[in-house]
């Protein structure tokens, strides 16, 4: 008897009891269907923290001044002016992974409001920094680059500041702050953006263009900037390669020998995006787990059921071995049955399990993630726990005496 | 030179071990059987004779002497070998028909067609003809639970005759008949003997006994009587099997 003939026969066998096949089927369904809907939702979640991630700027990051020396006291980076105006314009101009760079100078002071006073943090800088930090204003307008170039006196408050200055709900825009004693007009307000991973205050802020800031807050060092560069890679995966570049152009521009420290600090926030990353992937790991042991499950069911039909179908088994049937036709037969189930129940549960995913993902708002090797990987499974869990029902025919299996009642 | 005996048994004993006690169910049965002979093999309960159905319808082996089918040994051969012979030598009819349920009859005829390897087209000729020999060519597509007790029987006996055997062993074929079928199925049985099929029908009725040409009698193991007498002849009543010519 060859494999064809064992496998209609096997189906014959299969349909001739439609509802059990169905409702053993049923559980590889599930099993599978789970285990794909759940790497969906897993590759989902991760996907969308990435994206979250990208937005906080996790394909950005910062370069900061050398560090001061020479008298024995190091002064720690930044304490010693090395990055200049035309560094900036370079890494603006000549880098292919660098999307936007910003400088942002800082200054801790107070503002004043007609009615308030606030101790915040002052940032001079320019309409690309809220690109790089993938920053939205909630209302008004960002200043532009005509302000930056005219040093116009214009500031956009973050959130805590406007509440601060102006109270809840009110409406800051076209009001003056006061900044060092120079009146500022308000033209915007910045969406909020919460907390830093270590509980800094992101909305204790308040922007100006840099110009402005050194005209009126913080004189500054003429060709050199008193502060730092914040830089966003076109993509996340291409951060590391931007921070290269961006260090090659600097130890080029700076004519710093081979064996010579950088005179500059890089410092990206990848790490923490690494930690996300690895915590989403821990996730999709234990979610395709439990889905592994439903698969199980599936089998196991399987099992019981063909070990309930050999003990049925004795005396089946008997007149099929009278008629000449060897003790492999039999084992063969409760095989092919038994794999039949579970890949059947396997291909019905990769199909559901991807509506179940293709739902799932519009209801959440994620794009749909196919993972072809996990369709191949769960459906080989399937038929792996199909011989498995089919192989001790088979072997147990198999073994049937035949004058025992026809004297079965 | 004449033609050996298509059985032969010789001094046949098989022993069945129940734990510590030894139970003899045959104990030196001798036997043989030729060509187209009707034997009816008669017992008690006890008596040894579905043992002997068993030995002879090579489901088991002796666990003493000899026995030839068609002048080859059998008791030495595997598993997988005497599957073969029941497969193409051997037909079996039971009391209980033993058909596979939910299974059309045509399909339950080609049964031991596919345990030989039979192409799918031959197989439906094959198990057709089988089916038409024995009166139900207009049944083919009925299942077990859609016919007669005496049809089921008849559905058993075109499988156990589909793959051409030289012996049809029926083991109490008419315990769960009427008698008027039970007539239909010896006429069957003394027609399938006159072209040369060898039938050994196990039974505990005298009536039906006397259909065959030979009555073999067993008692704790042994062969007590071995009388050959003239056929009772079947005659079919009413709607009776269409018997070929």
């Amino acid at each position: 008897m060859n494999l064809l003939m064992t496998l209609r026969v096997a189906l014959r066998a299969l349909a001739r009891n439609k509802m059990r096949s169905f409702l053993t089927g049923l559980g590889m369904v599930f099993g599978v269907a789970a285990v794909i809907a759940m790497v969906a939702i897993g590759d989902g979640a991760k996907a969308r923290v990435e994206a979250t991630f990208a937005a906080m700027g996790s394909n950005m990051f910062i370069i900061l001044n050398g560090s001061s020396g020479g008298g024995g006291a190091m002064g720690g980076f930044g304490s010693q002016p090395t990055l200049t105006w035309d560094d900036l314009k370079a890494i603006q101009t000549e880098l292919t992974t660098v999307r936007d760079a910003a400088p942002v100078l800082n200054a801790r002071t107070q503002l004043l409001s007609d009615e308030a006073n606030w101790g915040t943090l002052v940032q001079g800088t320019t309409p690309e920094y809220l690109r790089v930090r993938a920053w939205e204003v909630a209302s008004g307008e960002a200043f532009s680059q005509s302000d930056v170039d005219g040093g116009t006196k214009v500031a956009l408050l973050g959130q805590t500041v406007a509440e601060k200055l102006f109270g809840p709900n009110a409406n800051p825009l076209g009001q003056l702050v006061r900044i060092k004693n120079v009146p500022f007009t308000v033209v915007g307000v910045l969406a909020k953006k919460g907390q830093s991973p270590f509980g800094q205050d992101y909305d204790d802020v308040v922007m100006i263009p840099v110009t402005t800031f050194q005209q009126k807050v913080s004189g500054g060092l003429k060709n050199f900037i008193a502060g730092t560069i914040s830089v966003s890679a076109v993509s996340a995966d291409s951060t590391q390669r931007a921070q290269a570049q961006v260090r090659g152009l600097l130890r080029d521009r700076h004519r710093l020998s081979i064996d010579a420290d950088d005179d500059f600090n890089i410092r990206s926030l990848s790490e923490i995006a690494d930690a996300r990353r690895e915590g989403t992937e821990t996730l999709t790991t234990l979610l395709a787990a439990i889905a592994a042991v439903s698969l199980l499950v599936g089998g196991i069911g399987i099992m019981n059921i063909m070990l309930v039909s050999v003990t049925e179908r004795t005396r089946e088994i008997g007149v099929r071995m009278a008629v000449g049937a060897r003790a492999r036709d039999i084992q063969l037969q409760f095989l092919v049955e038994a794999l039949s189930l579970a890949v059947a129940g396997g291909l019905i549960g990769v199909v559901s399990g991807l509506s179940v995913a293709a739902w799932l993902a519009r209801a959440a708002g994620w794009a749909m993630l196919i993972r072809p090797d996990v369709i191949l990987l769960a459906v080989g499974f399937s038929g792996l726990v199909g011989v498995g869990f089919g192989f001790y029902p088979a072997y147990k025919a198999s073994r049937l005496d035949p004058i025992t299996a026809l004297r079965f009642e | 030179m004449e033609q050996p005996a298509l059985v032969q048994l010789k001094d046949v004993t098989k022993v069945y071990k129940m734990g510590d006690v030894e139970l003899a169910a045959l104990r030196g049965v001798s036997l043989e059987v030729a060509h187209g002979e009707f034997t009816a093999i008669m017992g008690a309960s006890g008596s040894g004779k579905s043992t002997l159905m068993n030995l002879l319808g090579c489901l088991d082996r002796p666990t003493a002497g000899t026995y030839q089918l068609e002048g080859n040994e059998v008791s030495g051969l595997s598993n997988d070998q005497l599957a073969a012979i029941r497969n193409r030598t051997i037909g079996f009819v039971f009391q209980s028909f033993n058909l596979l349920s939910r299974t059309s009859a045509l399909e339950n005829v080609e049964l031991p067609l596919l345990y030989s390897g039979v192409h799918a087209a031959e197989r439906h000729q094959r198990a057709r003809e089988a089916l038409e020999r024995v009166g139900l060519g207009d049944r083919l597509d009925h299942h077990p639970n859609q016919m007669s007790g005496g049809q089921q029987q008849r559905v058993a006996i075109a499988r156990a005759l589909v793959n051409r055997p030289r012996v049809l062993l029926a083991d109490e074929p008419t315990g769960n008949l009427d008698s008027r079928t039970s007539v239909d199925v010896m006429a069957l049985f003394q027609e399938l003997g006159r072209t040369g099929i060898t039938v050994l029908l196990v039974t505990h009725e005298p009536d039906i006994a006397a259909y065959a040409s030979r009555v073999v009698v067993m008692r704790d193991g042994l062969v007590r009587s071995d009388k050959r007498q003239p056929q009772k002849a079947a005659v079919p009543v009413a709607e009776g099997a269409e018997v070929l010519p």
